[in-house]
Order: structure tokens, then sequence, then C-alpha cells
């Protein structure tokens, strides 16, 4: 056995088709549906698969106290290590990550992991404002939370008004090359996204991501397992997470350290010494269309105050210089405990040359990205068509 | 030391549930008073039946019709029932394993005491005078001394006008207590200070205080009034109407930071037209009669503070 760290593959990626509402299953239903897509695609069964991780947004969302316990059946865990991680919308990235140091560590071969929300059945808004006694209660929902640091940004960086509508407007354009996103939204125009009603002004409504039913499971491996891959690759060169409190006298909501810290080491053990140049495209969390900016920044593919440049300037279009959420992002799907693995999924995807209508001409090495809470945790891994280099 | 605060928080809401192909055959079953098992790719029949077998992971979709009667495994006195639970006197939380099922099910017996249940004793389903396809269907479970039930029978799990959904009240109970330091500062916000607590290694200011520092991870005693003034360091405008919040639309909510404090508090600003409110607005808490908190900010009329002076706190 050689020393250091075994390299991860990701083999199989499945999605469901997200949507409103899937009335028709069950959540053990719908989570089952994205296991067994990632299966057929790494053409394995569930005998092949050694351990089972999975991440879903808060239980009040839900309101099923540890749903893992029930979908122990579905996902095939019987008999087998399964765990749930918990960081609010950043856990889909998370739960791909422990499931990755899983076989990074050779504790085991073979790992499914799984992410999901089924938001038609949560009380996503109540379950992130209860009514907490002695509170004056002002807001509800994540809209009003972030907006104020969206102004924030953009009197930062001075970045024209329109740059919002212009990352909507290219999201939900991606998202109709994209089969399994949510919002299909075929007669979308820059001016429809312009006129869509002020939310939580700055942010207006076609800003913002909709309640999405969904699951996206993948399949990682080791070196073995990815020579038996019936198809490509995709292989992990960094993997990292962050965290930081919610508040704290000097922290940056714009641009907080701990998601900067975060890629730096994804960036130092990819051996990346210039994202904006060595890097192919981006799935980042962009939950509201100012994110996409305020995220280039922090994430270094462009300096402090440059980031709504990019956007302006079609850097960040699927057939720009550095693509972001090709796949339509969060702004088109957000079924909230699975959108960071889908950003993680739709990197792979990529690298593995898969994505379909919506794939980056050769796209080499890509990003995903999530965070959650108050801007306090971060999850990001970058994924390569080739194996990293030891 | 201030009267460390406490209240009740109840979380309650009516969470959906899509069935899913198994469970709706299940439930409803239950309202045509037919108990629906599953069988599994090794022959047992499971009631409640599951969507995936526990054993192979394979789909279940193969239903069966068990009796309404059968034998109490196991079971657990109930002395004092509490709210929602099936029934209002004392009971037997019982496992029924139903006659033609290989598992047991979870429901209530009615008896008359503990003596008078015991491991390995007959049942039968006790149905409800009205049923909607809910697991409340069954009432409860009730002694029975006539004849057992039989085999599972194949069932094709179909009925008119299935049952889809459920709509499951789920509700948490808590006492909250907010700890000492926001006490404190629930105590004197009542009393119109704004007091804050430092921190003895960073010297910042927390308002309202956390008891300890986030960053230094030191606890904090020292209490320092701020304010009440303060500026506006950003906000948005609110155009969505939240429930159980009445508060006319449009509003500004801000994060404001008060004088004296090193990171902003939240807060809602009225007294000038909504499209006027900027960055750096000088402002001042608002009370009202017997209000707990400030009713909202208010401009004090001073120049607009130079986004240099606040710009940290954004």
């Amino acid at each position: 056995m050689s020393a250091g760290k075994e390299p991860v593959a990701v083999v199989g990626i499945g999605q469901t088709k997200h949507v409103a509402a899937r009335k028709d299953v069950s959540i053990a239903g719908l989570v089952r549906e994205a296991a067994q897509r990632a299966l057929a695609d790494a053409q394995l069964t569930w005998a092949d698969i050694d351990a089972v991780v999975i991440g879903k947004a808060p239980d009040f969302f839900e309101g099923v106290m540890m749903p893992e316990l029930y979908l122990a059946d579905a996902l095939g865990a019987v008999g087998k290590p399964m765990l749930r991680v918990h960081t609010a919308g950043s856990v889909g990235g998370s739960t791909a990550l422990v499931a990755s140091n899983l076989v990074a560590s050779r504790v085991h071969q073979t790992v499914l992991t799984l992410a999901f929300e089924k938001q038609s059945e949560s009380n996503a808004m109540w379950g992130l404002s209860l009514p907490v006694p002695f509170q004056q209660p002002l807001l509800a929902g994540a809209g009003g939370f972030f907006a104020p640091h969206v102004r924030a940004y953009m009197r930062r960086t001075g970045a024209p008004d329109h740059i919002g509508s212009l990352v909507a407007y290219k999201d939900r354009r991606n998202a109709l090359k994209n089969p399994y996103a949510h919002l299909h939204e075929k007669d979308i125009t820059l001016e429809k996204v312009q006129s869509s009603p002020m939310l939580w002004d700055p942010v207006r409504y076609s800003e913002t991501c909709p309640s999405s039913d969904g699951a996206c499971a993948m399949i990682l491996t080791d070196r073995a397992g990815a020579a038996r891959s019936p198809q490509p690759p995709a292989w992990m060169h960094g993997g990292a997470m962050r965290s930081e409190p919610t508040m704290f006298a000097g922290k940056d909501f714009v641009s907080p350290q701990a998601g900067k810290d975060c890629a730096a080491d994804v960036y130092r053990q990819a051996g990346i010494k210039d994202p904006r140049r060595e890097i192919d495209l981006a799935e980042i969390y962009v939950p509201f269309s100012w994110y996409e900016p305020m995220w280039l920044e922090n994430l270094g593919f462009a300096e402090e105050g440059e980031g709504w440049k990019l956007t302006e300037s079609g850097v960040t279009e699927i057939e720009g210089d550095l693509p972001i959420n090709p796949s339509g992002g969060v702004l088109s799907t957000n079924p909230i405990g699975a959108s960071g693995m889908i950003r993680f999924a739709e990197a792979a995807l990529q690298v593995r040359g898969q994505a379909g209508e919506h794939q980056v001409d050769g796209a080499r090495k890509a990003m995903g990205h999530a965070y959650g809470g108050g801007s306090q945790f971060f999850a990001m891994w970058l994924v390569g068509s080739e194996p990293p280099q030891s | 030391m201030p009267e460390l605060l406490k209240a009740p928080l109840v979380v309650e809401f009516p969470f959906t549930r899509s069935l899913g192909p198994v469970q709706s055959a299940f439930l409803t079953g239950l309202r045509e008073r037919t108990v629906l098992g599953v069988r599994t790719s090794d022959g047992k029949v499971l009631v409640p039946p599951v969507e995936y077998d526990p054993v192979t992971a394979d789909e279940l979709r193969d239903m069966v019709e068990v009796s309404a009667t059968g034998t109490v495994t196991t079971w657990a006195w109930n002395p004092e029932p509490r709210r929602g639970q099936p029934l209002d006197k004392p009971f037997a939380w019982v496992l029924v394993k139903l006659d033609g099922a290989d598992t047991a099910l979870l429901h209530a017996l009615d008896a008359e005491g503990p003596d008078a249940v015991h491991t390995g004793m007959r049942v039968r389903v006790r149905w409800a005078e009205e049923r909607s396809g809910a697991i409340t269907d069954i009432a409860c479970f009730e002694p029975y001394d006539g004849e057992a039930g039989t085999e599972a029978a194949p069932h094709d799990g179909q009925f008119e006008d299935r049952v889809s959904g459920i709509v499951a009240q789920a509700r948490l109970d808590y006492t909250y207590s907010p700890g000492r330091a926001q006490s404190a500062y629930i105590t004197a916000v009542a009393e119109r200070k704004m007091v804050g607590e430092r921190c003895p290694s960073c010297a910042k200011v927390y308002i309202p205080p956390r008891g300890a520092c986030p960053t230094c991870g030191v606890a904090t005693r020292e209490a320092v009034e701020v304010g009440p003034r303060g500026t506006v360091t950003t906000f948005c405008i609110v155009n969505v109407k939240a429930k159980n919040l009445d508060i006319e639309l449009p509003y500004v909510y801000a994060h404001i930071a008060l004088d004296g404090a090193d990171l902003a508090l939240h807060g809602r600003i009225a007294g000038i037209p909504y499209d006027q409110v900027r960055m750096g607005l000088r402002v001042e808490p608002v009370w009202t009669e017997g209000g707990r908190y400030p009713d909202h900010y208010r401009p004090t009329g001073e120049p607009d503070a130079d986004y240099d002076t606040y710009k940290e706190l954004v």
C-alpha cells in the first residue's frame, strides 16, 4: 500500500428531475431514484457499496427527525455504515467531502453519497424563522437576510445595478440546456428579469432561487474502482471545508474569511496557482444572483471589487472564458440540502465530458462550491479529468 | 444580576407527506378496514409495509392482506396519556403481530390496567368510526378471544380514490431561556438602555451580547452602555409580507451600528420615506409605550456618517 492519501474518483452520478413538487414519491422513493441512477451510471449494484453518507438541510424543514434512519432500506445501507452530515445549505458539499475522506483514508473503497430535499413538503421559510421569545420579529426567510449584504457589495465595489439581472438571465438560459434543472423558462429575457418584482430591494424575484424537490447522488471510489469504471471518472484534486461564526465583530459578510481560506486550501492541494487561468469552469452556490460576483472575488477568480466585471463582460457565460454554473445553478434548481452536492456533481460531470447540452468544451478542471447558514459554512472541491499528480 | 428570562416556545408545523405507492395502499386500506402488508424477497410479510427490502434493498410492491387480529409481542403501560395520543385514558403501548404478518405494528391497546395486559395476549383492531386514510383509522387495539385469522392473502393494493398524501401535525414544546447575557440585555432594552458586553481579550463590544466572544472564545462580563444613536451600515427594502408579522409594506430592514458597538444589530427604519434611507444614515431608537424593544429607529437629523467611519462594520 502506498503512503499518503488514496486518490478519489467519481464514477457514478445520478440526479432526479428537479421540480416544484414530487407528489408521486415518498422521501424514500426520491432518494432511491437518484441513487439508482448513480449506480446505473457506474454499472454497480448495492452490493458494491461499502458505506452511505447522506446529507440534507435541518430536520425542521420536512419535520422528519433523523430521516437517515428511515432511509437505510431505500439506500441499501443495511449492514453498512451510514452517516448523516449537517452543515445547513452547504451540506451537499460537506456530505460529498466526508464521503471522499472515507475513500482517501482507505477506510472504504466505494461510497455512495447522496443529498436531498423535498421542499414541497417542507417549511423552510418558517423553519428558518422560529418565533423565538423576547426577539423582535423583523423578517422571514433567507432573502431579507442576504439582501443587505448584496447592497454592501454594491457599495464597496461600485457595481452597477444590472449585474444581478445579468446573472439570473444567464443561469436561466443555461438551465434550458440541462434536462434535470427545475426552472425551464423558455421565453426568458433580460427585460423580464429586470421587470420582475423587487422583493427585498436590491434583490428581485427573478434573481432568487426556486423551491425544488430533488436528490443528487454520487459514487466515489478508489483507484481500483476507477480502473473498473465503464465511464471516464472525475478525479478529486482537492477538497476542503471551513467554518466561522454567523456573527462576530469584524465579520466580512461580503467576502467571508472562511470562504477565502477554504478556497486557498483547495488550490494548495490541487497545485492551482492562478484559479482564473487554470480552472475551466465553476459550479458555485448562488441562491441570489448577486452572489456570483461576490463569490468570484471570494474564491480568487477576480481581484476584490472586480468580480462584477467578469459577469458584465460575459466571461461567466457558458461560452465564456470562465463559465459559472453552466447547469443553471441554484438560481434554477434548489432542493436546499441537495444544492451543494449538485454543484459538486455538475463539476464532475463536466470533467467527465458528460454534461450533454451544457457541456463546456474542453473542461479539464472544475470547481464545485457550496456555502450555508449565515455565510458561515463553506465546502469546496476541485475535480479534474486526469488523476491528481502524486 | 437581573432575573434569568424564560418563556415557552412552541414550534408547530402542519407537514405534508407524499406517501408513495406502498404507504398509499396501506393507509387507503385502513380507511377500507383492510390491513395490508408487503411481501419481501424471501417471503416474509411486513406490517406496516415498507417500500424497500430491509435485507436485500429490493423494491417491494407485492402487497398482501393480513387479519385484523393478532398477538401482543411486547408492551409498555402509559399511565398519563399526553395530547395527541390515541386514547385519553391510561392505555398500553403495544407491538402487535397481526395474524398473517411476520413483523409487529406499534399501536395502543385499550385495557383496564397493566394487570390486564401480557405478552402473548390476543387482540383485534378497533376501527375508528370516521376513517380518512391514516394510522388513526385504527382507533386502538382491544382484547379479543375469538378465532385466529388466516394466512396473508394476495391483494392488488388498488382502491377507489386512493389517499396519496397526509398532513402530519408536528409540534415541539420548549422552555426557552436566552441565558444570562441576553436576559440582561433584554431587561435593559425594556428600560430603554442599550447595554452590550466587552470581550476582555479583544475589547470588542457585542450587542446583543452572547455571553462569550465568538472570536476569542472567552466569557464576556463587562457591561457597556452603547448608543442609543447609531449608523445604518446597510439595509434592504422589504416588499414581502411575512405572516404573523404586522408591519406595513414596504419597510426598511437595516443593520445599525450603535455608537460604541463593534458589530451591527438589526432594526426597522421609519420616520423617513423608505426610498430615502441610505447607508450612513444616523438614527436613534423609538420606543412605544410598554414596548420591550425599540419599535423602530428614526433619523436623528445629523449629517450622514462618512463611509470610512463604518465600513469595517458592514
